[in-house]
């Protein structure tokens, strides 16, 4: 199966390139005669006109959560895949707090084999850190990642014994990928459920302080140094965590982090009228925070951009603000939002959203993808980075609806989206 | 204390007559080879006893077996010297048990030796008798121990040392009285 | 080159030259265990107390023959029956022992240290069994005892320990005795039972038992203890065993004529499998035997006296 790509302005930063070039894929890889197939239009099954778009190696989003198994009401890991491929991501990293837990070698198959199963973007599973989450003892990490897993996580929790954190970092030496760390002291968190600030005390609700969050990078850092071992800080948030971030990456730590679009872009200003939408964790943080963290995707200490897609029914989020689950989706508005607030919004260049979007994750994870070098699985992704769009989120093909972009006229789009050399969306609109 | 050498009491030949002549000794004694073994004691009644038992094999035509004893364990003095001397081993290729035993060695001292190398036949099991070939007798018996074959009879004092240079050791023959000087 | 030391505390302080010639000693021993009447009278006459504050049952067995052999008087001492239940101290506890005139002390304590602590207290000689996760002499020279007379020499051999590295006094000393002899170690398991600096004792570190198989001549597999589950140091012990076990499948990676070794009590079916501590390739139970001959050698060096003697007549 032959596709031609022509016209497309092609970024991949794994190779350097930003320029105008075509593309060939050939049985499910990157062709190296992508070049000589310029005007060799006849003997390709397909030709795709990417003029005035962006030719993308196809996103990567390492932190969503699926609700399956146990709670498929709100989204399940084929409407999850779905959901991503409209927002342009190729491959997925799942999270492992369902019911039950994903881990060991039986959850990790589980997700691997029902991505398969839904045949859209990829679904790689993220496993627990301690058995069943309860944060104990390990669960059995190595099984699973024998069995395919990407990553190990609690995320939704912290790992508080930092022996236990000490441990899973050590024991991940073994294999070539990270500890996730969702970094929070839950004792400072308390009952908070928004930043503790201004806003906070102007509404009456019971703060989160973003020290709950610094704190605990702090130690995983240091964890991470002395075990010698690869941390990955997930939703990153605070001034402060990314001050600990960029001194750790100088002093030569294996650490990495990641920020999600709704953080880079809302303040906990967004909480004024109690729009549950506005409720997840870590909260959105102050004002100074949202600029330290543009300031950290410019300067390269944040290596990328993932949603924390977090679904929930309708029903769960229609309840008094504290009462709410904390979680918003994000899979199908990340580019929109990225594209507006950050590369419209002159922060980074179109190369330097790509890296964020695709290259770098794909690297953290040590996934094949995020490249379009020769020989590459054809997973790409075309975006038109001016069209205008309104976000309607009845049009989503995920199963929940939480998001807080509802309405946002976004400059930025998802074109088509190509998987393994198979195209499963086309001018957008998912192929049956 | 340096050793100077005083006299030298036998030369090549005279060893190999010696030799030979115990040799024809213990089978005669014997009435024949049988149940006959030699156990050389360690260093140098080793080799000693093997040229016996080259000896016999030459006019009996029968090769004798020959083990060799090394005494170490079985010392009285060990709680006296500072670090315990090398230990080398013991290999008797035959049961002890009926056995006329010719325990071997160069010189017959004191006789401590000779009797940590009969308590440790013993150990072994019953020979039948033991019976004991030296090259030189120096005299000075600790302890009620005789030799049943003797190469020659060398009287000493206690302050002279006699010195048996074996070819498989030494690198030559001989033996010599030296006499210990401050 | 002689042993002429007055304690046998571990292998890091002994040069290459005195552990050769320990193992040179323990080869004269080695047929005395194969004689109708299995003893000499060496030791005869010396009192050897065997000082256990920790459990063990082989060790304590294996130094009580080899007293015995060498017609040594053996005394008992098990922690648990004892003074140290009623609250004394091992400084008094050894002085008190030592006041009834005992010849030598055979220590095993869960101290790191002890042994050494004690044989600056005490006149006699000190041989340590085991202290705490710092060195188990005796056991390193009986492995080393073993591989020799398997394979005839040690420098140049490819030693692979594998299992619970931190918690080892069994790894720590053999890591010192096969490094001086010219081996080269490698330490493998679980990062989290690897300790820091390991390197610096002279191991190579591997966390992958399948890509380290192909290169050893010898296989050490160490125990691991249940205890090690409730602190974290690996999920389950199916895991561990999957990862770092030695199966059937495991050994098909293995060179042909690898030897392979356990200090025992083996767990069957998490270090070892069955097949595997029962084959061809496994010396465990010369191990054992050789244990005698080593430890034999051990109370001999150490039991000499004070003044110098002429070796002539």
């Amino acid at each position: 199966m032959k596709i031609l790509i022509k016209n497309g302005r092609v970024i991949d930063p794994s190779q350097g390139v930003d320029e105008k070039r075509d593309i060939l894929l050939e049985d499910g890889l990157v062709s190296p005669a992508g070049g000589a197939a310029r005007g060799a239009d006849g003997d390709v099954d397909e030709t795709i006109d990417a003029g005035g778009l962006v030719v993308s190696p196809g996103f990567v989003d390492m932190h969503v959560h699926l609700r399956e198994p146990g709670r498929e009401d709100a989204e399940t890991v084929e409407s999850g895949a779905r959901a991503a491929i409209r927002g342009g991501f190729t491959s997925i990293a799942c999270m492992p707090n369902t019911e039950p837990v994903i881990e060991g070698d039986e959850g990790a198959e589980f997700i691997l084999a029902r991505g398969r199963e839904a045949g859209l973007a990829r679904v790689f599973p993220i496993v627990a850190i301690s058995r069943k989450l309860e944060g104990e003892v390990l669960s059995e990490i190595g099984a699973a990642m024998r069995a395919g897993a990407v990553g190990v996580s609690d995320d939704g929790m912290p790992v508080m014994r930092a022996s236990l954190m000490r441990r899973a970092l050590e024991y991940m030496k073994m294999f070539e990928a990270p500890v996730i760390s969702h970094c929070e002291d839950i004792s400072l968190s308390g009952s908070g459920c928004m930043n503790e600030g201004n806003t906070s005390t102007l509404l009456g609700l019971k703060g989160i302080p973003s020290e709950s969050e610094d704190v605990m990078v702090a130690r995983d850092i240091m964890l991470a140094e002395m075990a010698g071992s690869r941390l990955h800080v997930a939703h990153i948030s605070t001034r402060r965590s990314l001050e600990l971030v960029a001194e750790g990456k100088a002093r030569g730590a294996g650490v990495t982090c990641e920020v999600t679009p709704h953080h880079f872009t809302l303040t906990d200003e967004a909480v004024k009228g109690y729009d549950t939408r506005a409720k997840m964790k870590p909260p959105l943080r102050s004002a100074d925070d949202v600029a330290a963290l543009r300031q950290g995707l410019k300067r390269g200490t944040i290596d990328a951009i993932a949603t924390d897609h977090a679904p929930h029914t309708e029903e769960e989020k229609d309840q008094e603000f504290d009462l709410a689950p904390f979680g918003v989706i994000g899979m199908e508005t990340a580019l929109g939002i990225a594209c507006s607030e950050l590369y419209h919004g002159k922060v980074i260049s179109l190369p330097r959203l790509v890296e964020l979007m695709s290259t770098n994750p794909a690297k953290i994870l040590g996934l094949p993808y995020g490249t379009l070098r020769d020989g590459a699985p054809a997973d790409v992704t075309l975006f038109d980075p001016d069209a205008e769009w309104t976000v309607d989120e009845r049009e989503f093909a995920s199963r929940s609806r939480n998001t807080p972009f509802s309405g946002w006229k976004v400059k930025g789009r998802v074109v088509s989206v190509i998987v393994g050399g198979k195209v499963l969306m086309r001018d957008g609109a998912i192929a049956s | 204390m340096t050793r100077k050498e005083k006299a030298r009491i036998m030369d090549e030949d005279d060893m190999t007559r010696a030799t030979m002549r115990i040799a024809h000794e213990i089978v005669e004694a014997n009435k024949g080879t049988r149940d006959l073994v030699l156990v050389g004691i360690r260093r140098r009644g080793v080799p000693l006893a093997h040229r016996i038992a080259a000896a016999i094999a030459e006019f009996e035509r029968k090769e004798l077996p020959v083990g060799t004893l090394d005494i170490t364990l079985y010392r009285d003095d060990l709680q006296l010297v500072a670090h315990q001397p090398i230990l080398r081993k013991t290999e008797l290729p035959f049961a002890v048990d009926g056995k006329v035993v010719v325990l071997v060695d160069d010189v017959l001292y004191t006789g401590r030796t000779i009797r940590a190398a009969m308590d440790e036949i013993m150990d072994f099991g019953r020979p039948k008798a033991i019976r004991l070939a030296v090259l030189i007798d120096r005299g000075h018996r600790e302890l009620p121990i005789r030799a049943d074959y003797v190469g020659k009879n060398v009287p000493t004092s206690s302050r002279e040392i006699i010195s048996v240079k074996l070819s498989e050791h030494d690198g030559e023959d001989g033996v010599t009285v030296e006499e210990l000087k401050p | 080159m002689k042993f002429e030391r007055g304690n046998l505390l571990g292998l890091e302080e002994l040069t290459g030259a005195e552990i050769e010639s320990i193992l040179e000693t323990a080869e004269s021993f080695v047929e005395i265990s194969e004689r109708p009447l299995k003893k000499v009278p060496v030791l005869r006459g010396l009192t050897v107390v065997n000082l256990f504050f920790e459990p063990s049952t082989r060790t304590r067995i294996s130094f009580e023959i080899a007293e015995k052999r060498l017609s040594a008087d053996t005394v008992n001492f098990a922690a648990t029956t004892s003074s140290a239940v009623k609250g004394e101290t091992l400084k008094d506890t050894a002085r008190n022992i030592e006041s009834m005139g005992i010849d030598m002390l055979v220590v095993r304590h869960s101290a790191p240290g002890a042994a050494a602590y004690l044989a600056d207290i005490l006149e006699c000689p000190v041989i340590n069994a085991g202290d705490g996760s710092h060195e188990h002499p005796t056991q390193a020279l009986l492995d080393l005892f073993t591989v020799k007379q398997n394979r005839g020499k040690i420098a140049g051999l490819n030693v692979l320990i594998v299992g619970d590295i931190l918690h080892s006094r069994v790894a720590r000393s053999n890591i010192f005795g096969f490094s001086k002899l010219g081996a080269s170690v490698t330490v493998c398991g679980p990062p989290t039972l690897i300790p820091p600096g390991i390197e610096k004792l002279g191991a190579k570190v591997s966390y992958d038992l399948c890509n380290s198989l192909p290169e050893a001549d010898v296989v050490m597999m160490l125990r691991i203890q249940r205890e090690r589950l409730k602190d974290c140091f690996f999920p389950t012990l199916r895991e561990y065993s999957e990862f770092f076990g030695l199966d059937g499948e495991k050994m098909k990676l293995a060179r042909s004529g690898v030897t392979v070794m356990h200090p025992g009590p083996i767990n069957r079916g998490v270090e070892m499998t069955p097949e595997v501590a029962d084959g061809p390739y496994s010396v465990i139970l010369e191990q054992v035997k050789y244990g005698l001959a080593v430890r034999m050698a051990v109370l001999y060096l150490l039991s000499g006296g004070e003044l110098s003697s002429e070796d002539s007549h």
